[in-house]
C-alpha cells in the first residue's frame, strides 16, 4: 500500500446543538494521493466545509480516523495543531482575509515570520518568488484594500504557498469571484501544483469550477457519492 | 519589515481617532498627577522646610516628660548639664546629624516701662542656633539680618509683640520671670530685631542669649530646656528618628529609668498632618489615574479584539500560536501606555518648567507671597509613567487572552 498524503476511516462529525444531534459527516472513506489537484463538491450544507475544517486540524473527527502526512489528527491539541498547520497545511479562504494592515508583499511574508522564523534573505527571496509565481510582483507594495478581489485571491495562495507546505486547503475560493476570475484562480492553483507539487485540496458547490479538478469527491448530506472519480 | 510590536502599532493607526482618544485620556491622567505631585509636594517641602527650617528643626531632644507639658515651659523638666553632654555625645557620634543648638526656654513678662505683657522666649547660642535652624535669621523683618543673632543683653521678638508694645529696634525693655524656686528676677535688654511670625508652634517666640537665659533664671548649672537638632539629609528623618530614640532613649538616670524624649517635628507641629493629607490626596489622585488608563485601554482593546475576530481566526488557522496572538494584542496596551506616557511626561514638564517661570506666589499661615517653584523628582516621574504602563498591559490583558484563545473556525465564520 502506498503512503497516501490524506487518509479518512469511517469518519464522521457531528455537531451539538443544545440537546439535538447534527450530524455533518456520516462516515466518509477517501484516500489522496501526494501532489494531486482534489475538489469536493456538493450543495450547500452537505459537509465540504466540516470535511476541510477537520482535514486542517482545526476541527476533531467525532469517531473514524483522518491521517494527514501520517499523523492521527486525533491526537493533535490546540497548540500541537497549530504547529502542525504552520509546517504543513497553506490556506486560502472564500474570503481572501488578507491582513489589512500589511502591504501584499507583508502578507505572504507573514507565515515566514510570524509563523516560522525565516533568516531574512531567505525570507525575501522566496516571498519575491511567490510574488513572481502569482504575477504579483508589480503591485508587492499595495495595501488589501488597493487590490481586486482575484489579486487578493492570488496574494492568499501566495501566502498558502509560501512556507512550502504540503497540502493547501481551500474552502470555497472562487465563490467571490466573477467566472473568468474563478477560472484563472483555478488555473493558477494547478500551475502551483505543477511547480511546487503541493497537493490542493478545494471544494465548491459550483458545477462550472469543479471541471477543473482532477479528482472530484461528491458529497451528499455528509456522504461521498462514489470513492474518488477521477477526471 | 515587521515584526509584533510594528503589526500592533499599525492596527493602532488603522482606528487613529479611537486611539488618540484612549492617548488623550492617559496623557489628561498624567499631566494632572504629575502636576499635583509637583505642585503638592513643593508646597509641602516648602511648608515643612519653613516649619523645620526656621522654628523646629528636623528633631528635638527633651528631657521625658518635657513635651506632654510643653505649653508650660516647664523649668524643673529642664536637662542637667551631665544629662547634656551625654546627650551632645549620642548627637555626635551619629553621622546623620548636621548641627544642634541648645536652648534654655521659659515664659516671662514683657515691659517697655508702660506697659506689661507675657512672652515666651528662648535662650539660645546665636551660632548654633543659625546653624541649626538656617531660616531665623531670614525673618528678621527690622533690625540688623547680618551679625550674630543676637548678642549678649540683647533681645529679638516677634513682629506681633513689637506692634502690640508699639517697641522699636533699639529700645530698651525688661523681661521679668520666675524661676523653679519662685523667686522673681528681671533684666533689661535692647532690642535688637524684630522677627517675622510663623505659624505653628515657636513662631512668636523671642529670643535672647542663653548665657542671659540662665542669669535671668538664676540657675546654679548650665541647664537646657531642649536641643534642636538639624539633619544632613532631611529624607532619612524617620530612619535617624529611630536610631537616636533608640540611643539617646536608651540614656538611663541612677534608677535605671530612661531620661530622654526625642521627637520629629512631626510630632510637634500640627501641620504634619496638613502634609499627610497632602500625601493622602497624592494617593488618591494616583488610584483616579490607575482606574482611568484601567478603563480606556480595556474598552478600547476589548473593541480592538471584537473588531478583529475574523482576523484573529485567520492567523489562528495559518498557524500563528496562542502566545504569540496574545503577544500581538498587549503590545498595542503596551505601544498606547508607552505613548501616552511619554506624551504626559514631556507636557507635565513643559508646564512644571511654564509655572517656574510665571512664579505664581501664595500664602501660608502668616508668611505671605512665597514663590510656588514646583520641581518633581525623576524617580516620581519613573514610578508614575512605569505604573501607567504596566497598567495598560493588564487592562488588555483580558481581551488579549481571550484573543488568543479564540477557536479558529468560530472567528473565520464571524462576519
Ligand atoms: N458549528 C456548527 N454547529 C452545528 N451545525 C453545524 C455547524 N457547522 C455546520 N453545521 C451543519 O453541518 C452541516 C454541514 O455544514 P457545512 O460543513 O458547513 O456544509 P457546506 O460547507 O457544504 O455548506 C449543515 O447541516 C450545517 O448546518
Ligand atoms: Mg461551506
Amino acid at each position: 500500500m502506498t503512503m497516501s498524503l490524506l487518509r479518512a476511516e469511517n469518519l464522521t462529525k457531528t455537531y451539538r446543538v443544545g440537546d439535538i444531534d447534527v450530524p455533518a459527516i456520516k462516515g466518509v472513506d477517501f484516500a489522496i494521493e501526494p501532489a494531486s489537484f482534489v475538489a469536493f463538491v456538493g450543495p450547500s450544507g452537505s459537509g465540504k466545509s466540516t470535511l476541510l475544517n477537520m482535514i486542517g486540524c482545526l476541527d476533531h473527527p467525532t469517531s473514524g480516523t483522518l491521517r494527514v502526512l501520517d499523523v492521527d489528527i486525533a491526537t493533535l491539541d490546540r497548540r500541537a495543531a497549530a504547529r502542525f498547520r504552520g509546517e504543513h497545511i497553506g490556506f486560502v479562504f472564500q474570503d481572501f482575509n488578507l491582513i489589512p494592515v500589511l502591504t501584499v508583499f507583508e502578507n505572504i511574508e507573514y507565515p515566514l515570520r510570524m509563523v516560522q522564523k525565516w533568516p531574512t534573505e531567505k525570507r525575501r527571496a522566496q516571498v519575491l518568488r511567490l510574488l513572481d509565481a502569482v504575477g504579483m510582483a508589480d503591485q508587492a507594495n499595495k495595501r488589501p484594500d488597493q487590490i481586486s478581489g482575484g489579486q487578493k485571491q492570488r496574494v492568499a495562495v501566495a501566502r498558502a504557498l509560501v512556507s512550502q507546505p504540503k497540502l493547501v486547503l481551500a474552502d470555497e475560493p472562487t465563490a467571490n469571484l466573477d467566472h473568468d476570475t474563478a477560472y484563472r484562480i483555478l488555473e493558477l492553483m494547478k500551475k502551483m501544483r505543477d511547480d511546487f507539487e503541493t497537493t490542493f485540496v478545494f471544494s465548491t458547490h459550483d458545477p462550472k469550477i469543479m471541471g477543473a479538478a482532477e479528482v472530484t469527491f461528491t458529497l451528499e448530506d455528509g456522504r461521498l457519492q462514489d470513492g474518488g472519480h477521477h477526471v | 519589515m515587521f515584526d509584533v510590536l510594528d503589526i500592533a502599532s499599525r492596527n493602532l493607526l488603522r482606528y487613529r481617532r479611537r486611539s488618540l482618544l484612549t492617548l488623550l485620556l492617559i496623557v489628561i491622567g498624567m499631566v494632572a498627577v504629575l502636576l499635583f505631585v509637583a505642585v503638592a509636594g513643593s508646597f509641602k517641602s516648602m511648608m515643612v522646610g519653613q516649619i523645620t527650617d526656621s522654628v523646629l528643626g528636623h528633631l528635638q531632644v527633651h528631657r521625658k516628660g518635657y513635651v506632654a507639658s510643653i505649653d508650660n515651659l516647664p523649668l524643673n523638666l529642664n536637662m542637667k548639664p551631665g544629662m547634656v553632654a551625654r546627650v551632645e555625645e549620642g548627637l555626635k557620634q551619629s553621622p546623620a546629624v548636621e548641627n544642634w543648638s541648645p536652648r534654655v526656654k521659659f515664659g516671662g513678662m514683657f515691659s517697655n516701662f508702660a506697659e506689661t505683657t507675657s512672652i515666651r522666649v528662648n535662650g539660645i547660642d546665636p551660632a548654633r542656633e543659625a546653624a541649626t535652624t538656617p531660616l531665623l535669621p531670614g525673618r528678621m523683618l527690622d533690625g540688623d539680618k547680618a551679625g550674630p543673632l543676637v548678642g549678649k543683653g540683647q533681645i529679638v521678638i516677634p513682629m506681633l509683640l513689637a506692634r502690640g508694645m508699639k517697641t522699636r529696634v533699639g529700645d530698651t525693655v525688661v523681661v521679668v520671670a520666675t524661676n523653679r524656686d519662685g523667686s522673681v528676677n528681671g533684666k533689661t535688654f535692647v532690642v535688637r530685631g524684630i522677627l517675622e511670625s510663623v505659624t505653628g508652634p515657636g513662631g512668636r517666640d523671642g529670643y535672647i542669649h542663653i548665657d542671659d537665659a540662665r542669669e535671668l533664671l538664676r540657675m546654679t548649672e548650665a541647664e537646657v530646656s531642649e536641643i534642636a537638632v538639624r539633619l544632613k539629609d532631611f529624607s532619612r528623618l524617620d530612619q535617624v528618628d529611630a536610631q537616636l530614640k533608640q540611643s539617646l532613649g536608651s540614656l538611663a538616670n541612677k534608677e535605671g529609668k530612661p531620661v530622654i524624649e526625642v521627637h520629629t517635628w512631626a510630632d510637634l507641629s500640627p501641620f504634619a498632618n496638613l502634609a499627610r493629607m497632602i500625601d493622602l490626596m497624592t494617593l488618591f489622585i494616583k488610584i483616579v489615574l490607575v482606574s482611568i488608563v484601567l478603563v480606556s485601554v480595556m474598552n478600547v482593546m476589548i473593541m480592538a479584539v471584537f473588531e478583529r475576530i475574523r482576523e484573529i481566526g485567520t492567523i489562528a488557522a495559518i498557524g500563528t500560536s496562542p502566545s504569540r496572538i496574545l503577544l500581538l494584542f498587549l503590545s498595542e496596551g503596551l505601544m498606547l501606555g508607552i505613548v501616552g506616557t511619554v506624551a504626559g511626561i514631556v507636557l507635565s514638564l513643559a508646564a512644571i518648567f511654564g509655572i517656574n517661570l510665571w512664579q505664581p506666589t501664595f500664602n501660608f499661615g502668616m508668611q505671605q507671597n512665597l514663590v510656588m517653584a514646583p520641581t518633581i523628582a525623576a524617580g516620581d516621574v519613573l514610578t508614575i509613567a512605569a505604573l501607567v504602563v504596566l497598567v495598560a498591559v493588564i487592562a488588555s490583558l483580558q481581551p488579549a487572552w481571550k484573543a488568543s484563545r479564540m477557536d479558529p473556525i468560530t472567528a473565520l465564520r464571524h462576519v
